[in-house]
């Protein structure tokens, strides 16, 4: 049978960037296909194309058969693709029953009928084994029913196909059988659905095939039980076996017993986003944090620095327990945090090299006294030097900086604080190679000068290399740690791919 | 106004460029020309006992409510935020100056300082509007706004309060119409107070915090800055401009006229604070183009009126100008010039951007 | 906390806040609980409840319109000027003037959409603009005089004890009628919630998000020139200076019925309710014999409170 859809070589570039190189895709019919990939594997970018969010610049796409390319998400909606996003595009303030037909209600002498407009909003979600009050705004409502609720107005437009992009980050187990029991009934309907996650288990409970996007290209179709977590985790990290023999013995012995302790957590965690946790962090010792997409390790090291607070446990630092964390008491106790999201949470893109470097500096002292004007051109002089930041001069606007460059300027900003304990959340992601080997020398080049270094990375060879201890976190779970011989991509991926049960 | 100012090697034509100041100092100097052609009495200058008069004067003095507020409203929007009370606070400061004065024993100076006082608290509400209740700054000011005008008029007893005519009346006279080495008061007020704010913040890291809230507020908050603190003092600034404005407002008539003291007068400000190149969304801003703002735009109704166009009417004009410096600034207007000009010749801008433009994008 | 019992809440009590209102009211002065009362009311501040009827759209819709006042002061002005300087037919004139208060906010309206700028500018510089062309048809006050004006102003509606209806109430209480079917029946009225709640979901859904907004400040523009129209059949004659910050009186209406500012929840209905208690708070001042002034203070402390309220009821700060 011709498949549902069907992709061909999809090509989609960006300025500097080539988000998918030729990537190739099918759906049946009545089929759940699991979409796997990290941060930057182009899954994001597959389905902006396909629902018209981007152009694509290259490849065929065929629904049912007939060369398609969908301008905007509404045409793709027409098309017969809907989408239900993560965060659900509905309108939170309307009832249930407006939002499944929001647009289309039904109407009797040019006015709407509300009775009809229930009754329509009933029996949509009753093809879904659902019985809600209809009449109830969406958002008295849990985001897992409201998910349900937009696959329900997905379906009352006939999609043809559903693509259901990261559903379940916010579910709890429950919830997520229930989305289960509702993709379940999709399928023996015809559905064909298109699933992205980062859950494994949830993968190997619903999908019946998996596709696995790396660097832009399709490095796996299979059907699911042809598939084992080992070699899906090994898919998606891109691992090469073929160094783990080597790896770890080379690594020079570090004696870390007699440093001093900068951090203990002591069953520290927050509901929903990270498991209760002990984690022990000297001077002079670099930590990896491993973990897939979703695994928790962002959650677990905005909780060291104070972004989130904790609902559980203790945070010590220096052997005292703290009360009330945030960045401000962090950084005054040494911390110093370069976040995943540079854009968001790190610079602040209209000011210059210069006052970037200088902001956290300049935070900690009094609003009086602000570092010299020429102290601040040393010192950013000095970083820009060492770090090798490529910039036209440190009045540049970070704004038109590289990725890269705009990574070294934030590590900059930290280091001009001289801090104790540095957390680097996928510092190296985006930018080039030698950036990224630029940086990891500097990490073992601080740690070596006693800066305890809290490290993220999705690339494992990347933990092997810098770390001295690896924790390895799985489903919100600190799950095990790795050190010495055992910190090898082999046995981290084991942890990562480990499942109780099997 | 930065970047020039401390730029010890020398200045590129493109910092020259995106200099904010440099827009609205432009359309000063076009319109003063054009001035110069068709009104050649616009320039005359002349002493009298000493002091100097003139359209330019006059234009100066009748600017300095407006300089003094726009600097205020400066350094509100360079966080993101807006205060549309200005001008309320400007009425119920003047008017409990000119209360105190005619209802009370008490001197010019405890008058003034008394004031000012209630207008940084007024200013304080705001803030806390703001940044504890996180009200979106446009209600948020909009409370004050509405009732700041009636608080006015109930303090005045619904009437206008004049200054009363005793010992302490030149004092607080020279407030409005005073003269200093030869300028008038007002004008000398303005602009020590626009100078102060200025070396105030460049001085200190106060305008590097302000640029940094408004430029992204989350990551100033996980840069340790106490974006609340910053949000709160901008806007008790504000508040303590509107103040100023109040007395100098109160001073020039000597009376406080609380219906109609600083009517529409934070739309003049915000005029001003764009015109100078300072954008809504925060981030950047410029004292220098804020001022030149102020005084363009009384330039524009003082020409208009020498070519006899009501005053009334003046308000036509100003839209006009508003609109166009909103649609210069629109992101899309701008996006649009960009295609246009990239369709011509490569655009470095883009080659420049990183691979992490794109793959952040991935993030989800 | 769900929105369905916060809308219960914020509309029970800005009718509780009445209620207390004309309670304390009625057993303080002798005669306040007359329909005499009631009608004045109405009457009085028609023009008014006219104009947060058509800013409770464009709040609804998630944006603000602050030009009604001048488009009140310019129509009232450029109505009379027509008919008594000009001897154009009222019917004339209205139509004319109603078509330039469309045509002005549809204007804004298509800025804000196109261009993406924000409301409260665009709608500031149509302030500005609205307010100086009232003074350029005519810097002064205009009497009205003429037969149509006469004959309407005797237009009444008996309700009994004496009391009537006038026309300008008649006039509120028709587009609140319109209004409120708009809003409950119809795909347009829907789609203004829809934008207000979440535009970019509105968008995604494929609702006409762009001919949504132009519309609404086209008829919020609609409103004002209505508004304006109104006014002069109560004060038979135009001034350029009608209506100066009528705006804020209009928002302040429509926050305290309980139409949020960020858009998407609310109504008319509330919006009739804050325009009673806001036609109230005058009427107790004046029954009082107290300064004006008062009632702004009460208005703008009632609106404080309401904001306050939405923000910790509605829309709880988000945990950051």
């Amino acid at each position: 049978m011709a498949p549902l859809l069907s992709i061909r070589s999809l090509e989609k570039r960006f300025p500097g960037v080539i988000a998918l190189a030729g990537v190739d895709f099918e759906l049946q019919r009545g089929e759940v296909h699991a979409l796997m990939g990290e941060n930057g594997a182009g899954k994001s970018t597959l389905i902006k194309v396909l629902t018209g969010v981007h152009a694509r610049d290259g490849g065929i796409v065929e629904l049912d058969g007939v060369s398609i390319k969908a301008s905007s998400p509404r045409h793709a909606e027409s098309l017969g693709i809907s989408t239900v996003y993560q965060e659900v595009n509905l309108v939170p303030q309307l009832s249930v029953a407006e939002n499944i037909s929001l647009g289309r209600q039904p109407r009797r002498w040019g006015l709407i009928s509300w009775r009809r407009l229930a009754q329509k909003a009933d029996t949509a979600l009753k093809q879904l084994g659902l019985s809600l009050d209809v009449r109830r705004p969406l958002s008295s409502y849990s985001i897992a029913i409201q998910q349900l609720v937009a696959i329900a107005r997905a379906i009352d437009i006939d999609a043809k196909m559903l693509i259901l992009d990261e559903p379940t980050s916010s579910l709890d187990q429950q919830e997520v059988e229930l989305l289960f029991s509702v993709m379940n009934r999709l399928r023996d309907q015809g559905m064909g659905i298109v699933f992205v996650t980062h859950f494994l288990d949830q993968v190997y409970e619903i999908s019946d095939r998996i596709t696995v996007l790396r660097s832009g290209v399709n490095v796996g179709t299979a059907a699911t039980g042809n598939m084992d977590r080992l070699g899906l985790i090994q898919r998606m990290l891109g691992a090469k076996w073929s160094a783990d023999t080597v790896e770890g013995q080379t690594r020079p012995e570090k004696s870390l017993d007699d440093k001093l302790i900068v951090l203990q957590t002591r069953q520290l965690g927050r509901r929903g986003s990270i498991e209760p946790f002990d984690l022990q962090i000297r001077e002079g010792e670099v930590i990896g944090l491993a973990g897939l997409l979703g695994s928790g390790r962002t959650e677990l090291v905005r909780l060291l620095f104070g972004l989130n607070s904790a609902s559980t446990g203790t945070l010590e630092v220096d052997g005292q327990p703290v009360s009330r964390w945030s960045p401000r008491k962090a950084i005054d106790a040494g911390f110093a945090f370069c976040p995943e999201d540079r854009k968001r949470e790190g610079l602040v893109e209209q000011l210059t090299v210069r006052e970037n470097i200088l902001l956290a500096m300049q935070a900690a002292r009094s609003v009086g006294s602000p570092v010299p004007l020429r102290r601040q051109l040393e010192i950013s002089r000095t970083y820009v030097d060492q770090l090798n930041i490529k910039t036209p001069g440190v009045h540049t606007r970070t704004a038109t900086l590289s990725g890269g460059n705009q990574q070294k300027v934030l590590l900059a900003r930290w280091l001009a604080t001289k801090p104790r304990l540095l957390i680097l959340d996928e510092p190296t992601r985006g930018i080039d190679i030698g950036t990224k080997a630029e940086i990891e020398a500097l990490i073992c080049e601080l740690s070596a000068a006693g800066l305890a270094v809290v490290l993220i990375s999705s690339e494992l060879e990347d933990l092997v290399r810098c770390c001295d201890r690896v924790v390895v976190l799985r489903d919100r779970h600190v799950v095990g740690e790795v050190t010495g011989d055992e910190l090898n991509q082999r046995c981290m991926m084991e942890m990562l791919a480990h499942h109780d049960g099997t | 106004m930065t970047a020039p100012e401390i730029e010890s090697n020398g200045l590129s034509r493109s910092q020259l460029t995106r200099s904010t100041a440099i827009w609205p100092l432009f359309a000063l100097g076009a319109l003063l020309l054009l001035n110069a052609f068709a009104l050649p009495s616009f320039f005359e200058l002349e002493f009298l006992d000493g002091n100097l008069y003139g359209s330019l004067v006059d234009v100066l003095n009748r600017s300095s409510i407006g300089v003094v507020l726009a600097v205020g409203m400066t350094l509100v929007i360079a966080t993101g935020g807006v205060d549309l009370s200005v001008g309320s606070v400007l009425a119920i400061t003047g008017t409990v100056a000119a209360t105190l004065m005619a209802k009370t024993e008490l001197g010019v100076t405890t008058a003034v300082l008394i004031s000012i006082a209630v207008a940084m608290l007024a200013g304080a509400l705001n803030g806390l509007l703001v940044t504890s209740l996180k009200i979106e700054p446009v209600i948020a000011t909009l409370v004050l706004m509405v009732s700041g005008r009636g608080i006015a008029k109930y303090i005045a007893g619904e009437q206008v309060i004049s200054v009363p005519r005793d010992e302490a009346f030149a004092a607080f006279d020279w407030i409005g119409n005073g003269h200093l080495f030869g300028l008038p008061v007002p004008t000398l007020l303005a602009l020590s107070l626009a100078l102060v704010t200025f070396f105030v913040v460049r001085k200190t890291s106060i305008g590097l915090l302000i640029e940094s809230v408004g430029g992204n507020a989350a990551a100033s908050r996980a840069t340790g800055i106490n974006d609340r603190m910053v949000k709160l003092f901008v806007y008790v600034f504000a508040a303590f401009c509107a103040g100023v404005a109040g007395l100098i407002d109160t001073a020039y008539i000597n009376a406080s006229d609380p219906v109609n003291a600083g009517v529409f007068t934070e739309l003049d400000a915000i005029f001003a604070v764009l015109v100078g190149g300072t954008a809504l969304t925060g981030g950047r801003f410029s004292l220098t183009g804020s001022i030149v703002g102020a005084i363009l735009l009384q330039t524009l109704l003082t020409t208009m009126y020498a070519y006899g166009v009501a005053s009334d009417v003046a308000p036509v004009p100003k839209a006009g100008v508003i609109l166009i410096v909103c649609l210069l600034q629109s992101t899309k207007v701008r996006t649009w010039f960009r295609k246009r000009a990239r369709g011509q010749q490569g655009n470095p801008a883009t080659a420049f951007s990183s691979p992490a433009d794109s793959s952040s994008e991935e993030a989800s | 906390m769900n929105q369905r019992w916060s809308k219960l809440v914020s509309t029970a009590s800005t009718a509780s806040v009445l209620l207390l209102l004309w309670i304390v009211a009625g057993l303080a002065f002798d005669n306040f609980w007359s329909p005499f009362v009631v009608a004045d009311l109405f009457s009085e501040n028609a023009f008014l409840g006219i104009s947060a009827i058509g800013m409770t759209l464009v709040i609804l819709s998630g944006g603000i319109d602050l030009s009604v006042g001048s488009v009140i002061g310019f129509t009232t002005i450029f109505v009379a000027t027509l008919i008594t300087d000009h001897s154009v037919s009222p019917w004339l004139a209205w139509l004319t003037a109603l078509l330039i208060g469309t045509g002005f906010g549809a204007m804004m309206g298509f800025l804000i959409h196109v261009f993406e700028l924000p409301a409260f500018l665009v709608t500031l510089a149509g302030l500005f603009f609205a307010r100086g062309m009232a003074f350029f048809v005519k810097p002064e006050s205009v009497q009205i005089r003429s037969e149509t004006y006469e004959w309407l102003s005797s237009c009444a509606v008996p309700t009994g004890g004496g009391a009537e209806l006038e026309l300008t109430t008649l006039i509120l209480l028709s587009v609140f009628a319109i209004a409120l079917v708009t809003l409950n029946l119809t795909r347009f009225g829907r789609n203004i919630f829809a934008i207000g709640g979440s535009q970019s979901s509105a968008q995604l859904m494929g609702l006409p998000v762009g001919r949504t907004k132009v519309l609404v400040y086209a008829i919020s523009g609609f409103c004002s020139a209505l508004a304006g129209i109104t006014m002069t059949l109560y004060m038979d004659s135009g001034n350029p200076i009608n209506a100066t910050a009528l705006e804020l009186d209009a928002i302040a209406i429509v926050v305290i019925g309980g139409t949020l500012l960020s858009g998407g929840v609310g109504g008319v209905t509330g919006t009739m309710l804050g325009f009673l208690i806001y036609g109230t708070i005058y009427q107790i001042t004046y029954f009082a014999s107290l300064s004006s002034s008062l009632a702004t203070i009460a208005i703008g402390a009632l609106l404080l409170t309401f904001i306050m309220l939405q923000r910790l009821i509605v829309a709880p700060a988000e945990a950051e």
